[in-house]
């Protein structure tokens, strides 16, 4: 049998997170972040400088600027052209559960651990076994690559007690990506509507979160958080399989309690 | 790379077209574009052996219908589907026209009009069913079904187990990407174009790109177009690598799925070596490319002999594992003559002894030194398509490794040459993994009015259901993963 010894060749390839933050992190563009100490008052004179109107000044504090992660399409353009102001951020951890949460530098404000819990509270009898249902509003396709990637040996999310399901009526999950297409809403609805309570939504991509640069248009929304209630929001173009994974555990209150991995 | 030759009047068209097939040419496309005095032109690319030709003609203002090509060119029906959708043309002479990417209430507006709507009133299709006898039912399947799939939805007509007949609706996804285009510019529908097609992103990125340098009379340096063919090709192996990944699925090789998927994430991993993105995204622009490769040419070369070898291992041993084989043989069989009248493109076309192939037939990039040779097979079932991919990934694995040898002798740049597009009308061609995707760029005043991309996925769909003569049910996995269509490619 060829293929049992096959399948012995490499010994375990399974990253080991979320127990220990995975060296492949680091190496990856998943972010746009501020350089700190970077000068203030630039959008006033770069025009084109993002295509998705993800960079803005703060309304507060005029000139501040902040970077709206739910609207980055990580083109890096604003890296390129403005390396004192804008650099790459290796953190794969970029799931958030608001969308306040995902505009970098954070408002002082927003208490991240008060949001976790409540989803947390709310999702606490699915801890042990979670089925995951997936619906496609209108993605590029490249979403579903990588989520696709999750059941692989690299990422295995059934090690952590994830599993994809057939039927909207065992799933506790669902995972939503595109833009929200007209074709789509009906479809979107009624999986969410036979999934049994309690249920949580996690919208996964920048095209989800406010339609990236391809949405609104007359047939496609500004993601799909008008069409269900997002729990959580995972933003990249696509996000990779950490990213996701780091969403998931997020939805479910089941991240380690550190920071990381860098 | 293609000749617009003079304008026809719609009467002569079908005959023109028909000429032209008839000796030969290859219906690639039918594309309709909004002039600004408010006539629509229309479009007829036609492929010959290593030439891409056009028809045109124009109709006037208020003249909403044209004589349809299907009649005489069966290929061209899906577009004709296709422009009545979008532009509220009607092809007369070949029946009602189902709604292919946009299924419009009647009388609602049509989207690519000089003045665009924000909304339009949508409608749910029911297609004609087509297959007849007692005990036939229609199983609607999708747009959400088992697995992580993109949204599409198959009306399997069967009585149990054959499938008589199979219809595919796509429009559950259309994004309306080509109004959107319209509203870009050049520097931000390139980022555009790499979201058509998620697993084709590079592919697209360089036929629009093609097509804007066209228009502005340039050509990319040498070291950016060895620098495109190794992201392309890169991109060929992690999607072929994907069809492979869905057909052991299917076969229930567990083995086999979990090496090939690991294989694909090393693919996407040295992909964001070389670029920062795991699709290559943000590599190709018009002109070049954005930069130098963020990893050395030999450091590359080196990451790709570590993944060459296990993989190929590993693929050699899957196409002599019989218990995979024998799924895929005289599964999904597309017949080599109607491959041929449809200009069938990419692994489909292939498998069925269809050799088109436009690294070959009309080469861009680097690929006219780095030399290239079609695989082919005549079997036309799922097991020759797959063997033509699993021969693609090899010869993807040879060009990327001669395009860094050459790149590690050359000085560093440059990347890039400055490109301001003139206006006129431009159609340019790569081969992607799926097939020959084609890019319709028209500029005018220095603005982008129309982006057509056409993708093989889309030309290939009304192929499908042509693939299920006397196979079941269980055989749909193997077909629908062979054929590797993208629906995001084909609603747009």
């Amino acid at each position: 049998m060829p293929w049992v010894l096959r399948g012995l060749r490499d010994g375990i390839v399974t990253t080991r997170y979320p127990r220990r933050p995975d060296d492949y992190g680091p190496t990856f563009r998943a972010a746009v972040s501020l350089r700190p100490g970077s000068p203030a008052g630039l959008i006033d004179t770069e025009a084109g400088l993002c295509p998705t109107d993800a960079i803005r000044s703060g309304d507060e504090t005029p000139g501040a600027l902040r970077v709206d992660r739910a609207r980055c399409i990580v083109c890096g353009r604003c890296v390129a052209r403005r390396p004192d102001v804008f650099q790459w951020d290796p953190t794969v951890e970029l799931a958030a559960t608001s969308a306040g949460a995902l505009v970098v530098p954070p408002d002082p404000d927003l208490s991240l651990d008060a949001l976790r819990s409540e989803v947390g509270r709310r999702v606490g009898a699915l801890r042990r076994s979670v089925h995951i249902r997936h619906v496609d509003a209108g993605s590029d396709g490249s979403e579903e690559a990588e989520i696709a990637a999750l059941s692989g040996p690299i990422y295995d999310i059934e090690r952590l007690g994830m599993f994809f399901t057939a039927s909207p009526r065992h799933a506790d999950l669902l995972l939503v990506t595109g833009v929200g297409t007209a074709g789509m809403v009906d479809e979107l609805l009624r999986t969410y509507e036979a999934m049994p309570e309690p249920r949580v939504v996690v919208a996964c991509g920048t095209d989800a979160l406010s339609g990236g640069l391809v949405g609104p248009t007359y047939s496609a929304g500004d993601g799909v958080g008008r069409l269900v209630p997002l729990d959580v929001l995972v933003p990249g173009s696509p996000p990779s399989p950490f990213t996701i994974l780091h969403g998931l555990l997020l939805a479910l209150g089941r991240l380690p309690r550190r920071r990381g991995p860098r | 790379m293609s000749e617009v030759g003079p304008t026809i009047a719609p009467a002569d068209l079908v005959p023109a077209v028909a000429a032209d097939v008839r000796r030969g040419r290859r219906l690639a496309a039918l594309v309709a574009l909004a002039e600004p005095d408010d006539s629509t032109s229309l479009l007829v690319v036609l492929a010959g052996d290593s030439t891409l030709e056009v028809r045109r003609t124009e109709l006037p203002p208020g003249v909403r219908t044209y004589p349809a090509i299907s009649v005489e060119v069966p290929s061209a029906a899906w577009y004709e589907r296709e422009i009545h959708d979008l532009f509220g043309l009607v092809a007369q002479g070949t029946g009602p026209l189902e709604p292919v990417v946009l299924p419009r209430a009647p009388a609602s507006p049509h989207p690519m009009s000089l003045t665009p709507p924000s909304t339009i009133a949508g409608i749910q299709p029911k297609p004609a069913e087509r297959a007849r006898g007692e005990g036939v039912f229609t199983l609607h399947y999708g747009p959400v079904r088992s697995g992580v799939f993109e949204s599409i939805q198959y009306l399997v007509e069967t009585v149990g187990e054959e499938i008589p007949h199979l219809g595919v609706l796509v429009h559950h996804k259309h994004r309306g990407l080509e109004q959107r285009f319209s509203q870009l510019a050049v520097p931000d529908a390139v980022l555009l174009a790499e979201r058509v097609e998620g697993t084709a992103a590079v592919a697209h990125a360089l036929a629009f790109s093609q097509a804007i340098e066209e228009l502005g009379g340039v050509s990319p340096p040498r070291p950016a177009g060895l620098l495109r063919v190794v992201h392309a090709e890169l991109e060929r192996i992690a999607t072929h690598l994907d069809s492979v990944i869905r057909h052991t699925e299917g076969a229930g090789q567990a083995v086999a799925n979990a090496r090939m998927s690991v294989h694909k994430e090393r693919i996407l991993r040295l992909r964001a070596q070389l670029c920062g993105h795991r699709f290559g995204r943000g590599v190709v622009i018009p002109g070049g490319t954005t930069g130098p490769p963020l990893l050395e040419p030999t450091a590359a070369l080196a990451a790709v002999a570590e993944l060459e070898t296990p993989l190929r291992a590993d693929l050699d041993a899957l196409m002599a594992t019989p218990s995979f084989l024998d799924r895929l043989a005289q599964t999904g069989w597309l017949d080599t003559s109607l491959a041929a009248a449809h200009g069938a493109l990419g692994p489909v076309g292939r498998g069925s002894g269809v050799a088109n192939d436009v690294r070959g037939d009309r080469p861009y990039a680097a690929y006219p030194e780095l030399g290239f040779v079609p695989a082919t097979a005549t079997e036309g079932d799922a097991l020759a398509r797959q063997q033509i991919r699993v021969e693609e990934i090899e010869g993807a694995v040879r060009l990327i490794r001669l395009a860094l040898v050459e790149l590690a002798g050359l000085p560093d740049g440059p990347w890039s040459v400055p490109v301001r597009a003139q206006d006129g009308t431009a159609i340019a061609s790569v081969e992607a993994p799926q097939g020959e995707l084609l890019y319709v760029v028209r500029v005018d005043s220095g603005r982008l009015i129309r982006v057509k991309p056409r993708t093989a996925s889309f030309h290939n769909l009304g192929l499908l259901p042509r693939a299920f003569a006397g196979d079941i049910f269980t055989d749909f996995v193997f077909i629908e993963a062979s054929f590797g269509l993208s629906p995001a490619g084909v609603a747009l």
